[in-house]
């Protein structure tokens, strides 16, 4: 028989985070701090505005890009929140999560196996790398540096730009690493991409979880909305998941292609989603409110918990991750991370699963219940004494 | 620092002021002297223990007694109300707007016990026009707190 399979898909590395979850699985009883996604269940009034939409019947397809109501509550967020103005009709596309808009973001961009270049800051999501790939485009990968917080600096960034450059991917509030953008950091890097005339996919699933000031978007910098895809979603801010819903807002005529590429490959994303998100966006604030200081209260605790054990982090003022660096004790990420598996059973994500220079640091997820992370930070206090003393022998 | 120092201990009062202190992004000290200062004020009333009798084998009787009354002159529903409060056996006391006036949570060793008290105690007091007793059969939510059910994380252990 002939070989069934696409080469490019067969050559496509699988996720770091692949092998580890195998290894965690086999665990019994470990203590996980390893997952992308919130610890809270959707907020009852928006899950119940779901139930309603399905007891109404509203259990047919939508127009291809989403329910108009919800096109304009976005654009109302976005205003409110950013102060950027979209057309609900031409400028906004409801996705099957965030992740969706990505891949097609990417896909609507780039011309196959022309060499256009895509910038992707590491360590970042695991899939902007594959997702490039699998458009034919060349990802060029930013490795980004603990001394500057995990920011991309505006040399960082000049000097990844080629004449090939097209796209930049901006991942923040980033996820694995809690970095956040600020408005000055934005600012500095916005002349670089107008002067090279390069389009920038801005990631901003983790836009409300923000504990310094509030997030601001570079799609509210002056000349860059008709370069921006703003990407985000309800899955983190209303801890929403599992109902597979996102959005991306830019250019008319990117938006258009990425439709039609959604219209082929997806139709329209849940329609009982599609309520429910309509409800969070009216009536969720408070619900951010209350999740974002839990996170806070939790990022607080391990921030304290870490310096009381001299483990080495800068502090992440986003997303719901901390960063601890652990190359003090001579391992790989990895190893440490299996040793820790095995011999305290927590498990924490090594942080080369998120590219390269995620290499020497650990991604320890915070969306668990304070209880929890007390216990999992007695027993990283024990791990790492115990690594001490082996280190002294 | 005060309404969020207020909601976690509402929830969970036997948290250590260093942990306070830690989650808050505070001293010690500050926790400390807020805690004093809200009790001081009569925000704080007390740090009660929730819990669910219903699985103790221990009986308890609660019941909802709705109160309509005729206001005394020169009294109001206050001095009312205090005659009520004041017996160990009442566990809250609130006045209602609506259909009736006074509504009245009681918990007792049995039914009888709770019968008895509404009828020999609360529906003689001077004033009172009727009282309704409704029994408490199940506790699904209390302070906030669901207790028909746990928690079970459902998440898979490791997503990117």
């Amino acid at each position: 028989m002939r070989d069934p399979l696409s080469r490019q898909v067969v050559e496509l590395k699988p996720s770091g985070i692949r092998k580890f979850f195998d290894i965690v699985s086999e665990m019994k009883d470990a203590i996980s701090l390893g997952v992308g996604e919130p610890d809270f269940a959707t907020p009852w009034h928006i899950r119940d505005e779901g139930i309603y939409s399905l007891e109404q019947g509203h259990t047919k397809y939508t127009s291809n890009a989403g329910l108009m109501k919800l096109r304009e509550e976005i654009c109302h967020y976005l205003y409110r929140t950013q102060g950027i103005h979209y057309h609900p009709t031409r400028e906004v596309l409801i996705t099957v999560g965030g992740s969706e808009a990505i891949d097609i973001g990417i896909r609507a961009m780039i011309n196959p196996g022309e060499g256009e270049e895509v910038l992707i800051p590491q360590p970042s999501y695991v899939s902007y790398e594959p997702c490039t790939i699998l458009a034919g485009g060349k990802p060029v990968i930013i490795d980004l540096k603990a001394e500057n917080e995990f920011r991309l600096t505006p040399e960082e960034l000049k000097a990844a730009i080629t004449p090939k450059t097209k796209l930049l991917i901006l991942p923040f509030p980033n996820n694995p690493t809690g970095a956040i953008m600020e408005k000055k950091d934005l600012e500095a890097i916005a002349d670089i991409i107008i002067e090279n005339d390069i389009y920038v996919m801005s990631d901003e699933i983790y836009g409300e979880l923000t504990y310094k000031d509030k997030h601001v978007s570079i799609a509210s910098l002056p000349g860059m909305k008709e370069r921006t895809l703003l990407i985000n979603g309800f899955s983190k801010a209303y801890a929403m998941t599992g109902w597979r819903l996102g959005y991306v807002c830019g250019p008319q005529n990117i938006i258009e292609q990425m439709t039609k590429i959604h219209q082929f490959a997806i139709m329209c994303a849940p329609t009982t989603a599609q309520y429910a998100a309509i409800e969070a966006l009216k009536n969720g604030d408070e619900d951010i409110v209350e999740m974002r200081t839990a996170y806070n209260q939790r990022r607080r605790f391990l921030m304290h918990a870490f310096r009381e054990m001299g483990l080495e982090c800068f502090e992440p003022y986003g997303a719901f991750y901390v960063f601890p660096c652990i190359k003090e004790f001579g391992m790989t990420s990895e190893e440490f991370a299996t040793r820790f598996l095995e011999e305290e059973k927590v498990a924490a994500v090594p942080g080369d699963a998120f590219g390269a220079s995620g290499e020497g640091y650990l991604r320890i997820s915070y969306a668990y219940s304070l209880e929890k992370l007390k216990m999992a930070m007695e027993r990283l206090a024990h791990f790492i004494t115990k690594l001490r003393e082996e280190k002294g022998k | 620092m005060r309404e969020e120092l207020l909601r976690i201990i509402e929830k969970n009062s036997r948290m250590d002021l260093k942990e306070l202190a830690v989650i808050l992004g505070v001293e010690e000290v500050d926790v400390v002297n807020e805690l004093a200062a809200l009790e001081a004020e009569g925000i704080i009333c007390g740090y009660h223990t929730m819990i669910n009798w219903e699985n103790t084998n221990i009986e308890k009787v609660n019941a909802l007694i709705e109160v309509r009354i005729t206001p005394q002159r020169g009294q109001g529903f206050d001095s009312f109300a205090e005659r009520i409060y004041k017996y160990a056996e009442v566990n809250s006391v609130y006045l209602i707007s609506g259909g009736y006036d006074l509504l009245v949570s009681l918990e007792g060793k049995s039914l009888r016990e709770v019968s008895n008290f509404v009828s020999d105690k609360l529906a003689t007091l001077d004033g009172v026009l009727s009282t309704a007793t409704h029994f408490v059969l199940k506790k699904y939510k209390d302070h906030g707190t669901i207790l028909t059910s746990k928690y079970e994380d459902e998440r898979e252990l490791i997503t990117p």
